[in-house]
């Protein structure tokens, strides 16, 4: 008896400390993770430095945690403010940019880096020299490749940078180019220590630079292990508002189902790119962040061919495609795409709110074929693109949907899609009569919408591909370059639209959105309709 | 106990000698260059390539090339990952206490449900209690358990919110490794949440370590009623009865203890089912153990990886069950005399 039941006091005993120990868990568990956060992201960074990359996964865990740039976007209007330079004076002329740096700003001070000044000229010498000049010390250093400052031109437009005195820089460009600050505000173009490279070179590590990183902004890296996850903390110099959080935490979980799961479970604060986003709304305690992203997906009519040479074909086939219906299939409603009325989104300082959307009507596109003018029942050849992109999930769905509302109109399509290398070369060549294309805007300048894609410039080197050339729309955007005005620069880009709107060199379709799930003792805004995501300002409870 | 020890040696000898060679082969069966699969040298230049292969030995005959490959296992050196290239030795250190850690709890869990339970059945033979015990252990035995760690996910980490579903801790704890057992460095750091942090550890490691336990308790249910059931039938305890102690002290006092002993040593053959149970545990919670290591390296063509983790985790599994070898044998004299290693 006595044993039997000795045997029973210790299984008890075991179950009941067992079940104190995770009973207690979800009471005293508050205090540590109270203030901080677990971010799930969706893949691992190739770098601790964004000018050395254009991935998203990278922009998100470094550009606006560890840096910051010497402008910003404001959040609202995405105009551009000052980030580390407090002010800036722009020439008449617009060829030469010279920033007043903030005093007092520190960089982080970490176990492998102690800083002994504050930030200064040399480190902005240093951070765009490192890009522009092949001779530099640290140029070839993690491979010589800056992605997004040579698709800008970077090199071609800088003549040099110089320093005026400790706190003040000038950048001397060869052209005007009113794109050129939005080109400094965007996540690539981040601010490094000069004083830690130096270091380094002593130390004869020069590669650690991109690793190991130092930088002004709110957090600075604690820990890193490849493919599981990043621990921050936070820079307690740091010049702006600081951040509440004591620890944020990027646990890194490339599944979909798998940060699914951990947010149900409750493992996640906020996930990155949340599917069965119905499921998530009917929870209660979480919520779902969107933001329209600054892209485009349309279909692009090649205007140097028979029958979209004429823009009467143009707008009719405009109005014969149902565009709710490629949103509802496509994009899942307005899960993850917004309809596109022109070709920036609403978000942009550009946008005008008087651009109507184009009807969907059968008979009008009917009466408008017949205005035209052109024998029916004709064929053209449309293109959708084989690859997946935010601005177009489904290309080839999409074009069946097309293919079906324009055989109601009597015009018969052929569906025809290629690698994606072969794609763009033959779209290059001008093979197809009409594409399903888009772009993503590399900084939220309007300019990056309309030169890029629909330029006399840009039908010679490729990213036209509509091929359309109007001489009153090239001298508009161009006019629009050379002014910072930007009520100006609002009144030429509003007549541009307007033009588009009426020759309709292609037909926009929805801009796609970026989701992020949450918990709702989450607060503060993580997503921004440009560039990575941002936690200073993000607070728990 | 000396000859013993000594044919179990021998025996360890030469299936380490076995599986050796079976893991030098595999670097010429699997595809692509030999001394590029044995040493994972993926981005060396040519010379240093040449400098790995004359290493290996790789211009000599195969004889030359098997013994410099046993070389450089003896000197701690299975080459590097191709994934990550990290030394093989290095990485198996780093994953390989995570599933101890998980199996051996698990293995508490299955020992202290399973035989138990099996004592009660064999108690309550044939009757009512026996049969529900004994229809639970099949329907156990039978769940697959990639289907059962979902469910187990499903109800407790989703539905109800009881149990955390992935990882060993949750990030918010700052552990530094030292040991690589998740439990001591807990204890060993100076983190002022470390109370804190071990309560985390164990409600995470609870839901996986109790996937991993169900079918081997199920096992050990079975194995205790058989070796309860065959206890009670030897004349020892009918010359108790006969005295006239009663049921329980009989069951207490000498059947417990005398089954016990045959029980033991099936807890060591357990333990190499129960170490493949954790390895696609380990891929469902996101254990980061030996076996999504291992699982991750065949995703990644990492044939280096697959090699050095397949002979780590076979002797490991080796190991453990020579050493519970040796405590049957002592706990149990008769077993000292069983020969030629098998049983």
């Amino acid at each position: 008896m006595t044993k039997f039941t000795s045997y029973i006091n210790v299984l008890l005993i075991t179950v009941m400390v067992s079940s104190m120990l995770i009973g207690c868990d979800s009471g005293s568990e508050t205090s540590l993770s109270e203030n901080s956060i677990i971010y799930c992201s969706e893949g691992s960074p190739e770098t601790f430095n964004p000018q050395l990359i254009t991935s998203g996964v990278t922009v998100d865990a470094t550009s606006k945690q560890l840096y910051n740039q010497l402008i910003t976007f404001n959040a609202i209007d995405n105009a551009v403010s000052p980030s580390l330079a407090k002010s800036w004076h722009v020439t008449r002329d617009n060829k030469r940019i010279t920033f007043y740096l903030r005093k007092g700003v520190n960089f982080h001070h970490t176990q492998y880096f102690s800083p002994t000044r504050e930030l200064n000229a040399d480190d902005v010498l240093f951070s765009f020299n490192r890009i522009l000049d092949t001779k530099h010390a640290f140029h070839q250093v993690s491979g010589g490749k800056y992605p997004f400052f040579q698709s800008v031109g970077f090199s071609n437009l800088i003549d040099s940078i110089e320093k005026i005195n400790d706190y003040t820089v000038r950048f001397n460009l060869k052209r005007a180019d009113s794109s050129f600050l939005a080109n400094l505000a965007t996540d690539f173009s981040v601010i490094l220590s000069k004083e830690y490279a130096e270091q380094l070179i002593k130390s004869n590590q020069p590669e650690l630079i991109d690793n190991y990183p130092i930088g002004t902004g709110p957090f600075k890296l604690k820990e890193y292990r490849t493919g599981s996850f990043i621990r921050f903390v936070p820079h307690e110099q740091y010049w702006d508002e600081k951040t509440t959080l004591s620890q944020l935490l990027f646990d890194i979980t490339p599944s979909n189902t798998g940060r699914l799961t951990k947010m149900l479970a409750g493992e996640c604060d906020i996930i990155a790119y949340p599917i069965a986003q119905e499921k998530i709304r009917q929870v209660k305690n979480l919520s779902l962040d969107q933001v329209t992203a600054f892209n485009i997906g349309y279909l692009g009519f090649n205007t140097t061919r028979f029958p979209f040479n004429n823009k009467l074909v143009r707008k009719a086939v405009a109005h014969a495609i149902n565009k709710q219906a490629i949103l509802d299939t496509v994009y899942f409603g307005d899960a993850e795409g917004e309809s596109a009325k022109t070709i920036i989104p609403p978000s942009s300082w550009a946008y005008d709110n008087s651009i109507k959307e184009i009807e969907y009507s059968v008979a009008k596109a009917r009466e408008l074929l017949e205005q035209a003018g052109v024998e029916k029942g004709f064929t053209i050849d449309l293109w959708a693109m084989p690859v997946q992109r935010a601005y177009n999930p489904d290309a080839v769905t999409m074009a069946k949907l097309i293919q079906a509302d324009l055989n109601q109109i009597g015009i018969k399509v052929n569906i025809i899609s290629y690698k994606w290398q072969e794609f763009l070369r033959r779209l290059a060549l001008g093979e197809h009569h009409a594409v399903l294309l888009g772009w993503s805007a590399d900084h939220p300048d309007p300019d990056n919408f309309f030169t890029p894609l629909l330029s006399c410039s840009s039908a010679i080197t490729g990213t036209n591909r509509t091929f359309w050339c109007n001489k009153a729309f090239d001298q508009i955007i161009q006019q629009a370059l050379i002014t910072t005005d930007i009520q100006e620069r609002k009144t030429l880009y509003r007549q541009a639209l307007n033009i588009l709107y009426q020759e309709l060199p292609l037909f926009p379709i929805a801009h796609s959105k970026r989701f992020q799930a949450r918990t709702n003792k989450i607060k503060g805004k993580l997503l921004n309709s440009f560039g990575g995501i941002d936690f200073n300002g993000v607070t728990k409870n | 106990m000396l000859i013993f020890t000594l044919r179990r040696l021998s025996l360890f000898v030469f299936t380490l000698l076995l599986l050796t060679l079976l893991s030098f082969s595999l670097s010429f069966l699997f595809p692509g260059d030999q001394v590029t699969n044995i040493s994972g040298q993926l981005n060396a230049s040519p010379e240093h390539l040449e400098m790995v292969a004359a290493q290996y030995g790789k211009h000599e005959s195969i004889f030359i090339q098997y013994w410099r490959y046993l070389t450089h296992l003896f000197q701690g050196d299975f080459g590097i990952s191709m994934a990550s290239q990290l030394p093989i030795s290095e990485e198996v250190l780093n994953h390989l206490p995570a599933t101890i850690e998980l199996s051996s709890v698990a293995l508490l869990i299955a020992m202290l449900v399973g035989i138990p339970i099996g004592f009660i059945a064999a108690i309550h033979h044939r009757k009512v209690t026996d049969n529900i015990i004994l229809s639970f252990a099949m329907i156990g035995y039978s769940i697959p358990i990639f289907w059962l760690g979902l469910l187990a996910i499903l109800i407790f980490s989703i539905q109800l919110g009881w149990l955390p579903s992935a990882g060993q801790i949750s990030l918010v704890y700052e552990i530094e490794q030292r040991t690589g057992f998740q439990f001591f460095d807990i204890l060993l750091s100076d983190s002022p949440y470390k109370w804190q942090a071990f309560q985390n550890a164990s409600a995470h490691i609870l839901l996986p370590a109790c996937v991993v336990a169900l079918a081997p308790a199920t096992i050990f249910i079975r194995l205790a009623r058989t070796a309860m059931l065959n206890v009670l039938e030897t004349h020892y305890i009918k010359a108790a009865m006969a005295k006239g102690l009663n049921y329980r002290q009989i069951i207490f006092r000498h059947g417990i203890r005398n089954s016990l002993v045959g029980v033991i040593r099936d807890v060591g053959l357990q333990f190499a089912n129960l170490v493949t149970l954790a390895m696609v545990t380990e891929v469902i919670f996101s254990w980061p153990g030996i076996g999504s290591w291992l699982i991750e390296s065949i995703y990644q063509r990492d044939y280096t990886a697959i090699q050095g983790g397949l002979l780590a985790l076979s002797s490991f599994i080796f190991i453990v069950h020579i050493l519970t070898d040796f405590i049957y044998a002592s706990l149990n004299p008769l077993a000292r005399e069983v020969h030629h290693g098998s049983r």
